[in-house]
């Protein structure tokens, strides 16, 4: 399933090149938003459904950490001093 | 004096010093709540559920830009800057949360981060890295600034035409008695420097949520007003096929073009019979359209962004907002973008309702609204225009004072050596600096560039340094001296490239078609992996630190 995501979202991301459109204004959906527009409205609710499903199927299990304790000086670097 | 005693200018001022007064009371409201620790005021003690996180982020990357940059655009290239800004940014923004956010959410849990710098100083052993990357990341702040403050004083000066005209006075006639964009850019940022003072990014996330909710609901209640007074969407956008048909598309044939210079005749003949001026048709690049996908890369270099994603509560926090950014960009984008374009060829009691001879296309948006809404409806629409303008500032006020506060002063000086509030106070001192210099920029850039251009090169500079971020993230091999390479490189190319442009007046592809950002963004790469494949690799430790096994360090 994370293959068909991965695959999927890359496919998304080369219809999102729709050069076939290019020239075109009509079809007018719903009378009055360009089919080069309305293609990319749809591009972005594809987006939306294509994340869902990365969320769902692809979530990373290592991600969540315990708790540390706030510090406001986290780097264990020390400023370098001119020697 | 009753509402209906006001003048519409007058109206606008009441409505907007409502909403600021409203803002402000909320600062208030959240510093009498908090404890004013800096984990609160930074990090919001790393406690924000799903849905304000999913309100704070799209807050925040949706500012002027995506109301006003996107309406100017589109009034001047059409249904291109849709696919080009927010089709990619909705595929795009969600992937570099899934894949960069949660990470550096983990890194920040598991470490202490606050910010970006305190990271990269760790991941790539070196102290110095901070002091490259602090004045890159504030000098590509300050365009980002200045949408707002260019907006929020253009926005400002249009909607209260007529307020006050003893007491403002302008060559412009249409514009007597505005509110001077000098003064609406200042209060705009005294507001936000208000309220960011008072919550710090807990009180700021409240603001956000709420901003989010008003500038949705309003964007969305603007679309349908304009278009019911242009007679109906497909009114409107028929008027667009018989005025400016190329708008509606991305390609501009020979024959749109002998059209395009019979109706200019047409116009210049007789103004008043042909109502509206044509506008020159602008063919889009393929190549450049396709090359805007590196431009919506910068969110995973924003500092404002870092600090929010910080602010989540555990890393399933943040599912909403993956799936969440392509639907409400959508719903913020396609409803401007529509506006832009009608407004090229709106006709109103047959009078055109953009003037003719219009250049600054920031002042679309405040036009149409303030033509075509009723005063009451008109001030609440500007409203939320203020709320996406004031809703990102606040974030990018408040990164500075964490990036000056924790990579400067705690770091080369010493945190012990200040309490809490001095911090927090030095903060918001050096916040107050950089919004006073970006408020002088502003002013003196007035009218002389487009919100949209200038988004367009501060996001090219923060995606010029992704290749870093993500080297850091997924590469082991990617040393210091790579980072420093590609940082270099980033900043020298974006610099030159934006010198060549007048500093912003362009936006324009300027090489082989490419976008700049194309350009820069190769040098940065090119530069990280051939530096970071002859350069000695990092230490065990620290590769065990960051991907769990020394597996590949020497």
């Amino acid at each position: 399933m994370k293959r068909a995501v991965i695959v999927l979202l890359v496919l998304l991301a080369i219809l999102h090149q729709d050069f076939w459109f290019w020239d075109r204004i009509e079809p007018l959906v719903f009378g009055f938003i360009p089919i080069g527009l309305a293609y990319h409205i749809g591009v972005s609710m594809a987006a939306g459904i294509l994340w869902a499903m990365a969320v769902c199927c692809c979530w990373p299990m290592d991600v969540d950490v315990p708790d540390a304790p706030f510090t406001t000086q986290p780097s264990t670097l020390q400023p370098e001093r001119p020697r | 004096m009753s509402l209906s005693s006001l003048n519409p200018g007058q109206t606008a001022v009441l409505v907007i010093a409502l909403y600021m007064v409203a803002l402000i009371a909320l600062g208030l409201l959240s510093q009498l709540v908090l404890r004013l620790t800096v984990a609160d005021y930074f990090v919001a003690s790393r406690g924000l559920g799903s849905v304000m996180l999913l309100m704070s982020l799209i807050g925040t990357t949706m500012t002027a830009f995506a109301l006003i940059g996107s309406s100017g655009e589109a009034w001047e290239s059409g249904i291109v800057v849709y696919g080009k800004m927010a089709s990619w940014s909705g595929i795009i923004h969600a992937a570099m949360y899934f894949l960069i956010g949660i990470k550096l959410w983990a890194f920040g849990k598991k470490y202490g981060y606050v910010t970006q710098i305190q990271f990269f100083r760790d991941r790539f052993e070196s102290d110095r890295l901070g002091l490259l990357l602090f004045p890159i990341l504030v000098a590509l702040l300050v365009p980002y600034i200045l949408v707002g403050v260019i907006s929020s004083g253009t926005a400002l000066q249009q909607v209260t035409a007529g307020a006050f005209p003893d007491w403002f006075k302008f060559e412009d006639a249409k514009l007597a008695g505005a509110i001077p964009y000098w003064l609406g850019s200042l209060v705009t940022c005294v507001v936000v420097l208000y309220y960011i003072s008072a919550g710090g990014v807990r009180g700021t996330a409240w603001v956000n949520a709420l901003q989010t909710v008003i500038f949705l609901v309003l964007g969305c209640a603007m679309c349908w007003t304009i278009a019911d007074r242009l007679g109906g969407p497909v009114n409107a956008t028929k008027m667009v096929l018989d005025h400016n048909p190329t708008r509606l598309k991305r390609d501009a044939s020979p024959q749109d073009m002998e059209q395009y210079q019979q109706k200019l005749k047409a116009w210049q003949a007789d103004p008043k019979a042909a109502i509206i001026k044509p506008r020159e048709p602008k063919p889009a690049s393929k190549v450049e359209f396709t090359t805007y996908l590196f431009i919506p890369l910068s969110v995973a270099m924003f500092p404002h962004l870092f600090q929010y994603w910080l602010t989540a509560r555990s890393a399933r926090k943040f599912r909403l907002s993956i799936i969440g950014q392509p639907l409400l960009i959508m719903l913020i984008w396609a409803p401007c973008v529509m506006i832009g374009i009608w407004a090229t060829s709106a006709i109103y009691n047959g009078q055109p309702v953009i003037p003719p001879d219009l250049v600054d296309s920031n002042k679309i948006l405040p036009i149409i609204v303030k033509k075509l809404a009723s005063p009451v409806l008109g001030a609440l629409l500007a409203g939320g225009i203020f709320a996406a303008v004031m809703s990102s500032m606040d974030a990018q006020f408040l990164s500075l004072g964490s990036m000056f506060t924790n990579d400067i002063v705690g770091h080369y000086i010493g945190h012990d050596r200040f309490s809490d509030r001095q911090l927090v106070l030095i903060g918001r001192v050096f916040i107050l600096v950089v919004v006073a210099l970006s408020y002088l920029i502003g002013l003196k850039l007035q009218g002389t560039r487009g919100v949209f251009k200038l988004g367009v090169w501060c996001f090219s500079g923060f995606a010029s340094l992704f290749p870093v971020l993500f080297a850091a993230i997924y590469w082991r091999r990617a040393t210091k001296a790579g980072a420093y390479a590609s940082i270099l490189a980033a900043a020298g190319t974006w610099f030159w490239l934006f010198r060549d442009a007048g500093y912003g007046a362009s936006g324009e592809p300027g090489r082989w078609g490419l976008t700049p950002v194309t350009l820069i963004f190769a040098a940065s790469t090119i530069a990280l992996v051939l530096v970071s494949l002859v350069t000695r690799p990092p230490s065990p430790a620290t590769v065990e630190k960051f991907f769990g096994s020394s597996k590949y360090a020497r």
